[in-house]
């Protein structure tokens, strides 16, 4: 894999706010990169910043091979598909597909034709190019916006929040149809969004910002199992935090958890460093278990009782209170067969087991 | 049952439009009016160069003075709406009003004391030494007349403008040098045919009342800028003619409507696109 986008030390004020803190970021060639982080986290301000609309206070940003500094964003090998599509409303959609052609010297009028043609055919959008740009619906908008930028052939596709406009079902039904584009084209693309889950699906590398600066980068699985950090770990699906006691490190680590008594975990389920001492442990909730009557378990149990029932038809979310912790833990079930849901109150029998451990610092 | 609004429309647009209408086709006797229905106002309207002559010139000065007001307002309006912090666009529409404040005659009398034989021009120009005589193409011509309604009509030039810039996607214009066009050439592509609507109701909204405008004409046109609607007020006052001015109005409005309605035409293609 080679390296396509580097940022070295970027940072960006904007008078004493400091939007962007030293972000060092290499971006590859062909990968589906994510920028996920809460709003304000600086995660479009960085889009922009490699789009060329904002410029840096410090750093360097290079793009294949080539300094930008000072390169305006319609010199920049780069195309964006914005927030809010920003289809021109004056122009038709062969007319919107065709706006960047204009300065293709070397084409002529019916190879552009004919690059619009196959630029609508691949978002699916064959045939609408006589339409009003005002008469589409916003799924539409978005593979205009798509088949705008890609017509272009850039080195890297931006998607700023492309589908934050759209409803669940289309939302769910573009991620696919984007990372299936994605391969098609074979270029980088470079999303930002506040969705964890949409950032899980469609990402190779995901880097989670908070508050200017990324705080892990990775691919999504290993955001999801390893999280650096208490803030990731909160960003990134839901988790259970328990007070922990770290008692010894060496190949593996001895922590005492709150509730759950000790137990030993593996090296790589803690952050590099850790002392002795106080700290957390996450626990998902689907890597805890609810054991219901008749099951047996050879994995550590402990007591509870039930706090709080969420029934979601395919799964039930548990909050199931254990002794000696002052937060309920959140457990997920799958509704299988044969299983009941429990009642308020119910006593029950808590499954967890090591292996499924975060520890914090 | 007949609504208020109905009422008043029927009182105050259509029965003073029908007096006019009924008074162009009748005529004037020494001292009252025959109503015996007759096409003599406007074959003599036809008939006699002076009314073309005039109705030209009508043509010609707001046709001039909506192409200066409009060209001199976008720039304004462009600056208040791309380059001025939108917590301070408020003031700076409210600082275009200021000439409002003071009435429109002043104003024109204001305009005669800039222009005039001793006015602030020539006096400027004679003391930098530029000219040894008082320039007199700037005052008691057409010139005048355009100059003081371009300066009048710009605040109503600048507001449509202002709105249609304002509606525009900031996105849209990030969207075009995305897409490899500079700044320049973004303006062309999307600022100016998105501004389109505003542009076109500048124009009617001054170009409207500036055909029919008697006042500044009178006062800044002197013998050879008088208009139309000169010969309207002459008709109906000093030559007791009624029925032809009313047949003058009928044909300076018929000449405003045929022309609005080309721009509206224009608008509603420009429109099209819009959501």
């Amino acid at each position: 894999m080679t390296a396509l986008i580097s940022l070295t030390g970027v940072n960006k004020y904007y008078g004493d706010y400091h939007a962007l803190r030293d972000i060092n970021l290499t971006i590859n060639e062909g990968e589906f990169f994510s920028l996920l982080g809460p709003s304000g986290c600086g995660k479009t301000t960085l889009l922009r910043t490699i789009a060329g609309f904002e410029g840096v206070s410090e750093g360097v940003v290079v793009i294949g091979g080539k300094d930008m500094q000072g390169v305006p964003a319609n010199m920049r090998p780069t195309n964006m598909v914005f927030q809010s599509y920003a289809i021109f409303p004056h122009l038709t959609v062969a007319e919107n597909v065709a706006f960047g052609l204009r300065k293709k010297k070397d084409m002529d009028k019916a190879a552009k034709d004919l690059a619009v043609d196959e630029a609508l055919t691949m978002v699916g959008l064959k045939g609408f190019g006589d339409r009003q740009a005002h008469a589409l619906s916003g799924g539409q908008r978005q593979r205009v916006a798509l088949a705008r930028a890609l017509i272009l052939k850039p080195k890297v596709l931006l998607l700023d929040e492309p589908l934050s406009a759209l409803d669940k079902k289309m939302r769910e039904q573009m991620q696919v149809e984007l990372m299936r584009l994605q391969r098609h084209v074979g270029i980088t693309f470079i999303l930002v969004t506040h969705d964890q889950e949409e950032a899980l699906v469609m990402s190779d590398r995901i880097a989670v910002m908070f508050e200017g600066e990324i705080g892990q980068l990775a691919d999504p699985e290993t955001l999801y199992r390893r999280p650096n950090g208490r803030r990731v770990a909160e960003f990134i699906g839901k988790m259970n935090f328990l007070k922990a006691n770290v008692t010894n490190v060496g190949d593996t680590i001895d922590v005492n958890v709150d509730g759950l008594g000790p137990c030993t975990i593996a090296a790589e389920q803690a952050p590099s460093g850790i002392n002795l001492g106080e700290a957390a442990v996450g626990i998902r909730p689907e890597t805890l278990a609810i054991l219901f009557d008749g099951q047996t378990t050879d994995r550590e149990t402990i007591a509870g009782t039930v706090d709080e029932v969420v029934y979601y038809g395919d799964m039930t979310y548990y909050d199931v209170r254990i002794d000696g912790v002052a937060e309920t833990l959140n457990i997920a079930m799958k509704n299988l067969i044969g299983r009941p849901v429990l009642d308020v109150g119910a006593q029950t029998t808590v499954v967890w087991d090591a292996r499924s451990l975060v520890l914090l610092p | 049952m007949i609504s208020p609004p109905l009422i008043y429309a029927i009182l105050m647009l259509a029965i003073p439009i029908g007096a006019i209408v009924l008074f162009s086709f009748w005529t004037q006797n020494f001292m009252d009016v025959d109503t015996t229905f007759t096409l003599n106002n406007y074959r003599e309207i036809i008939e006699k160069p002076i009314y073309f002559a005039l109705l030209q010139r009508s043509l010609f000065v707001s046709g001039t003075v909506t192409f200066v007001t409009v060209i001199l307002a976008f720039p304004v309006a462009y600056f208040v709406s791309f380059h001025v912090p939108a917590h301070r666009k408020s003031l700076w529409l409210f600082l275009i009003t200021i000439p409002f404040w003071t009435s429109y005659l002043i104003r024109v009398f204001l305009w005669k004391v800039i222009l005039g034989y001793n006015g602030v021009v020539n006096t400027g120009l004679i003391n930098v030494g530029l000219i040894d005589e008082p320039l007199t193409f700037i005052l008691y011509n057409v010139n005048a007349v355009i100059i003081t309604l371009a300066h009048a009509f710009a605040p109503f030039a600048i507001l449509p403008i202002f709105v249609a810039l304002e509606k525009i996607d900031r996105s849209l214009l990030e969207a075009s040098e995305d897409l490899g066009e500079s700044k320049l050439s973004t303006f062309f592509r999307v600022t100016l045919p998105l501004s389109m609507p505003g542009l076109v109701a500048a124009v009617l909204i001054v170009f409207i009342p500036t055909i029919g405008d008697y006042v500044t004409p009178e006062l800044m046109g002197g013998a050879g800028g008088k208009l139309i609607a000169n010969m309207i007020q002459t008709q109906f006052l000093a030559l007791n003619n009624a029925p032809l001015g009313a047949a003058l109005a009928i044909v300076a409005m018929l000449c405003v409507a045929a022309i609005s309605l080309l721009f509206v035409f224009l608008n509603r293609r420009w429109l099209r696109g819009r959501s």
